[in-house]
């Protein structure tokens, strides 16, 4: 025993457990390093996969205007190639896509969405194949943790307000669009829109919007359909001066009209 | 001939005897027909109610050019309001009132009373009743009393004088001082980079991609440091005239040569403040390159200089040239060379309104 742990003193012994414990960490990285490939391989066969269900999905339901290739066709249909993942889920997600009938712009439709997020994954996953574009945005922007509503607001006043609305309720454009109501728009919808600028709206990218200050936009949009905005009275579908005009030149001139003819009476 | 018989029905003359005529209600003299100390009291009372409106007015003018615009203050059972507004309102409707109950009073206290039946006349008055009309005015001019009661007569006078002042002179005043050289001149000068509002970063050329709009500011007048360093009125007057929008183009759609030369590959620079009445122009569609004015729907196409397609603007939007600094951000390259913004009469001859520096 005396000799055991004069031994266990020794630096040898220090030695020996480094290399023994050295010795089982390379043997055991050796038997597992098999797995990590096969889990390489297994992603990478899925993603060919999802194009692959992808393509299919496309070519039954949007090739008719986006072409065979989603290269386009003139006149009916734009190309997709380049538009990237965002654009793919922004479109159909949000039931804009597939157009149902040629309009001036296509308008959000949730109750129309004809495809599960699988599919639109395995879609956007087919056009992202295509060309690189936009993808969708990182989770880590979209739970608003941390976002800076003041900031946002002021972006949204610089670089959306004017078609938007400064409350979010939409505007008109010229002949016959519109900007849509930003109210009630799912998060992720409101940064892919702004990632990819689908129809008439311009791109923000992220060297013009940082994704931070893209989450502080979206922060403030709902801190404003929470009510945040509303500073009392009543807000008339918030469209601005035309509803106010509306209102007053229909139910106050019709009161005061109403208001002359009883004094005409009570005078006679 | 004629069948026609144009003479009115034959009316039962019993029908008019059938009620009897009430005939007017008796006449009660008021207090200051019968007692002339009343009626003395009546036309003094007269006398302030139009004198109370005419120190409204006067009071209007003191405050507006005495009480600091900015000065808050608690009214019990109201709160915390501007004392600037509260007083223009209270010394406005004094003026107003006062000519309203001066006017009753006179009416209901001097003026005669009496109930008059006036029997239907001839469309053309009788020599007889244009003398008695003239008599009765002149008999009216006697009973309101102004020929005696001067007092009234002056104190009326003054009041409907003084209360238009209230009306005209904030109208006059608010035109604020007489512009020079700041219509022809915003703050961009050659080599001032083209700073996004209202984060202030700079601007790569590589980051502007087809299809995007930035919203621009020239550098030192963004956003909050703005405020901090010129102070909120300069920052606001930086706002309304040197914002700018700033897009690529593809260069081949581009149709002005001069539009092609002061951008940078497609990358073009245009003042955002409406031709018409000043608006921020910025409404961009992407897909047909149409500048839209949000307040009265002026239409300007990026593809051929801002031209005006639509609307009651009537000159283009003025373009700023720009250029790359050697860090590969963008600059301007000079001033705009037109003033920006709305016409106004001495926009064609900037002598008329510099003089000297001109
Ligand atoms: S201000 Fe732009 S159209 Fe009137």
């Amino acid at each position: 025993m005396t000799s055991l742990a004069a031994l266990r003193r020794s630096p040898i012994a220090l030695l020996v457990v480094l290399l023994l414990g050295l010795t089982f960490t390379g043997t055991a990285y050796a038997a597992l390093q098999p797995t990590a490939p096969t889990t390489d391989v297994a992603a990478a066969a899925t993603q060919a996969e999802d194009v692959e269900e992808g393509r299919k999905l496309f070519l039954a339901n949007c090739a008719t205007c986006h072409g065979t290739n989603a290269e386009g066709v003139d006149e009916v249909g734009p190309s997709l190639h380049g538009v990237g993942a965002a654009s793919v889920h922004f479109q159909v997600a949000t039931g804009r896509m597939p157009l149902p009938a040629p309009d001036v712009q296509a308008s959000r439709n949730e109750d129309q969405v004809k495809f599960s997020e699988r599919e639109i994954e395995q879609m956007a996953a087919y056009v992202a194949s295509l060309a690189p574009g936009p993808e969708r945005p990182d989770a880590q922007y979209l739970d608003l943790e941390g976002a800076d509503i003041a900031a946002g607001g002021a972006a949204y006043r610089t670089n959306c307000a004017m078609c938007h609305n400064s409350s979010g309720s939409g505007g008109a454009l010229t002949r016959g669009k519109f900007a849509p109501t930003l109210m009630g728009v799912d998060e992720e919808h409101i940064y892919e829109a702004m990632l990819t600028g689908p129809q008439a709206m311009p791109v923000f990218n992220d060297q013009n919007l940082t994704p931070q200050e893209k989450e502080n936009i979206i922060a403030f949009l709902k801190f404003i359909e929470e009510g945040g905005n509303a500073h009392g009275g009543a807000g008339i579908g918030n469209v601005g001066p035309a509803g106010d005009a509306l209102f007053i030149w229909t139910i106050g001139i019709g009161t005061m009209i109403a208001l002359a003819v009883w004094i005409g009476r009570k005078a006679a | 001939m004629s069948t026609h018989d144009n003479t009115p029905a034959v009316v039962d003359q019993t029908t008019h005897d059938r009620f009897p005529n009430p005939g007017m209600p008796p006449h009660r003299p008021r207090r200051a027909d019968v007692d002339e100390r009343a009626s003395r009291r009546a036309a003094l009372q007269v006398v302030i109610f139009f004198t109370l409106s005419a120190l409204g007015s006067i009071a209007f003018l003191v405050a507006y050019y005495v009480i600091d615009p900015e000065l808050k203050g608690t009214i019990i059972g109201i709160g915390e309001i501007n004392l600037f507004h509260a007083a223009l309102g209270v010394t406005m409707a004094m003026s107003l009132l006062g000519i309203g109950l001066g006017a009753v009073h006179w009416a209901k206290t001097l003026m005669p009373d009496e109930e008059v039946a006036e029997d239907r006349h001839p469309p053309a008055a009788s020599d007889e009743d244009k003398a008695a009309v003239a008599q009765q005015l002149s008999h009216g001019w006697r009973s309101s009393q102004l020929n005696r009661r001067t007092a009234i007569l002056g104190s009326a006078g003054g009041a409907l004088g003084l209360f238009a002042l209230p009306l005209i002179v904030p109208v006059a005043a608010g035109l604020g001082p007489r512009p020079r050289g700041e219509l022809y001149r915003t703050h961009w000068q050659d080599g001032l980079r083209l700073m996004i509002d209202p984060s202030g970063a700079p601007i790569r050329a590589a980051d502007v991609t087809q299809g995007s709009v930035f919203h621009v500011m020239p550098e030192g007048w963004v956003g909050h440091q703005a405020f901090e360093e010129h102070g909120a009125e300069e920052a606001m007057i930086s706002k309304s005239k040197d914002q700018v929008i700033l897009v690529r183009l593809d260069p081949s759609i581009i149709k002005s040569q001069k539009q092609r030369d002061w951008g940078v590959d497609g990358i073009v620079a245009y003042s955002k403040v409406c031709t018409h009445v000043g608006c921020p122009v910025a409404l961009y569609e992407q897909n047909t390159h149409h500048l839209l004015c949000p307040c009265h729907q002026s239409t300007f196409d990026m593809t051929d200089d801002c031209k005006v397609i639509f609307g009651p603007a009537k000159r283009p939007l003025p373009q700023l040239p720009i250029t790359v600094d050697d860090e590969g951000y963008l600059v301007a390259a000079d001033d705009f060379r037109e003033p920006v913004g709305p016409s106004f009469f001495e926009r064609e001859r900037p002598g008329l309104l510099m003089g000297d520096d001109a």
